[in-house]
């Protein structure tokens, strides 16, 4: 892969200096969460993007596909955490072909880690990496830094101090699925009410050994009420100076095709046989 | 100093409405508060109905935008097809982009420009679901007209796009000169 490119870098910094401000990414200042229970593992996540204090997107997916059996939330810059889950899951894809085993979840979470470590936190991706594999059900919070853990739950985004407040409760050991899932969904909930870079609704997503559940949309606490009157506007409210409308039938009228005859030439052009 | 995003100025919007979408931008190019130009699209067009819109930069809006047009085409010459995936083609559908491409798959609307603030307003008060080409007009219109009235760096005009299955409406809407 290549490198990032830092000529502009002490550039920048000075224009920064003087007050120019820095482009807007979206980020998911987010709540995401993981829980392992019995037989598996849940992970869930808000659906709030935000650029700036602007909410950019109410129903955006932080829960990213990596491979079947394993599942990655994220939250930091939208951008970096799609592209670093997209990147690393065609990579395992084609290690996994290669060696023709399952993707294992310590893979997933070495190779994350280690890309991440080798651009010192400018990737600003902070993920949750969930899987089964054939060695077990793991759990891991991976930093933009490439720090790791391995914990038996976690949380991560700006709602991670509402969402570990819920676990630190309510967590127990041996937890059913369903329990895990309700504890999920509590923990976003809680960052989806208390913190307000986090919100809109909670996506849920169970892994275990036989198979993988998404649950786009599992919770809609914040759904639009709709408008009691229409604002619908007259037809002809708005002044037009010009219209011109182009019909696919009428595109044949503005190209035509003229077959022309071959020159014959003393040379042609190489041709392979 | 100002930052790239504000000193040309510009405002896009873009509208999902019943078996159409509506795509539509302002025409000013600014030299921060100086209206350089009244002529100036937004929207680019890249197959029979695959239309972007670009705010930002000018200098950067027509690199990106003959970028593209030249990587459309050399896909175009590669595929011996356009560019538009079958499965979009009879699709209305519209996505964002942020500065360093994180997509925004919206089933709503999409704004960008520097009247992105006021544009988010109107939008989220006009628009509703399943609008008819004709109403999903007057709801972009009056929504872009009404936001970059609020935006010192936009306005001179509007250029509207509606897209159809079977055809694609521009119009040029009458717009404040201030």
């Amino acid at each position: 892969m290549p490198g990032f490119d830092f000529s502009n870098y002490n550039r920048n910094a000075a224009l920064h200096a003087r007050g120019v401000p820095l482009p807007k990414a979206t980020s998911t200042g987010t709540t995401i969460v993981g829980c392992i229970f019995e037989g598996g593992v849940v992970i869930a996540a808000d659906t709030r993007a935000t650029s700036g204090p602007i909410v950019a997107d109410k129903n955006c997916e932080k829960l990213h596909y990596i491979s079947p059996n394993i599942w990655c939330a994220g939250a930091g810059t939208a951008a970096d955490t799609e592209f670093t889950t997209a990147l690393i899951s065609s990579q395992l894809e084609l290690h996994s072909l290669s060696t023709g085993r399952k993707p294992r979840v310590v893979t997933c979470m070495t190779m994350l880690k280690q890309h991440l470590f080798r651009y010192q936190g400018h990737i600003g991706a902070y993920l949750v990496v969930a899987g089964v594999d054939p060695t077990g059900t793991h759990l891991f919070t991976v930093h933009a830094h490439g720090s790791t853990d391995k914990l038996p739950y976690v949380t991560m985004g700006s709602g991670s101090l509402a969402a570990m407040s819920v676990f630190e409760t309510q967590w127990k050991p041996q937890l059913t699925q369903d329990e895990a899932v309700a504890l999920c969904s509590e923990a976003i909930q809680s960052g989806i009410f208390n913190d307000l870079g986090s919100g809109s609704n909670v996506d849920v997503a169970i892994i275990t050994d036989k198979k993988t559940t998404l649950k786009r949309n599992y919770i809609k606490p914040n759904e639009r009420v709709p408008k009691l009157k229409s604002y619908i506007f007259k037809r002809g409210t708005t002044a037009v100076l010009n219209e011109k409308i182009i019909r696919k039938e009428d595109l044949g009228n503005f190209v035509s095709v003229h077959e022309l005859a071959v020159e014959e030439t003393g040379d042609k052009m190489e041709v392979d046989a | 100093m100002s930052s790239p995003f504000s000193i040309n100025g510009g405002a896009c919007v873009a509208m999902v409405g019943k078996d159409c979408v509506a795509i539509a931008c302002d025409l000013r190019l600014g030299l921060q508060a100086l209206t350089v130009s009244n002529n100036f699209p937004k929207i680019f067009q890249y197959g029979d109905n695959v239309f972007l819109g670009l705010t930002g930069l000018a200098t950067d809006l027509s690199t990106v935008s003959d970028l593209f047009r030249y990587k459309v085409n050399m896909y175009r010459l590669r595929e011996e097809r356009n560019i538009a995936p079958k499965t979009f083609a009879n699709l209305p559908f519209i996505c964002g982009f942020d500065s360093i491409g994180c997509i925004d798959f919206a089933a709503d609307f999409i704004v960008s420009g520097t009247a992105t603030d006021q544009l988010y307003g109107m939008c989220e008060s006009l628009w509703e679901p399943n609008l008819a080409p004709e109403d999903l007009f007057e709801t972009i219109s009056q929504a872009l007209m009404s936001a970059v009235d609020r935006d010192a760096l936009s306005g001179w005009g509007a250029y509207v796009y509606i897209i159809e299955k079977d055809k694609v409406t521009k119009r040029l809407l009458k717009g404040r000169q201030d």
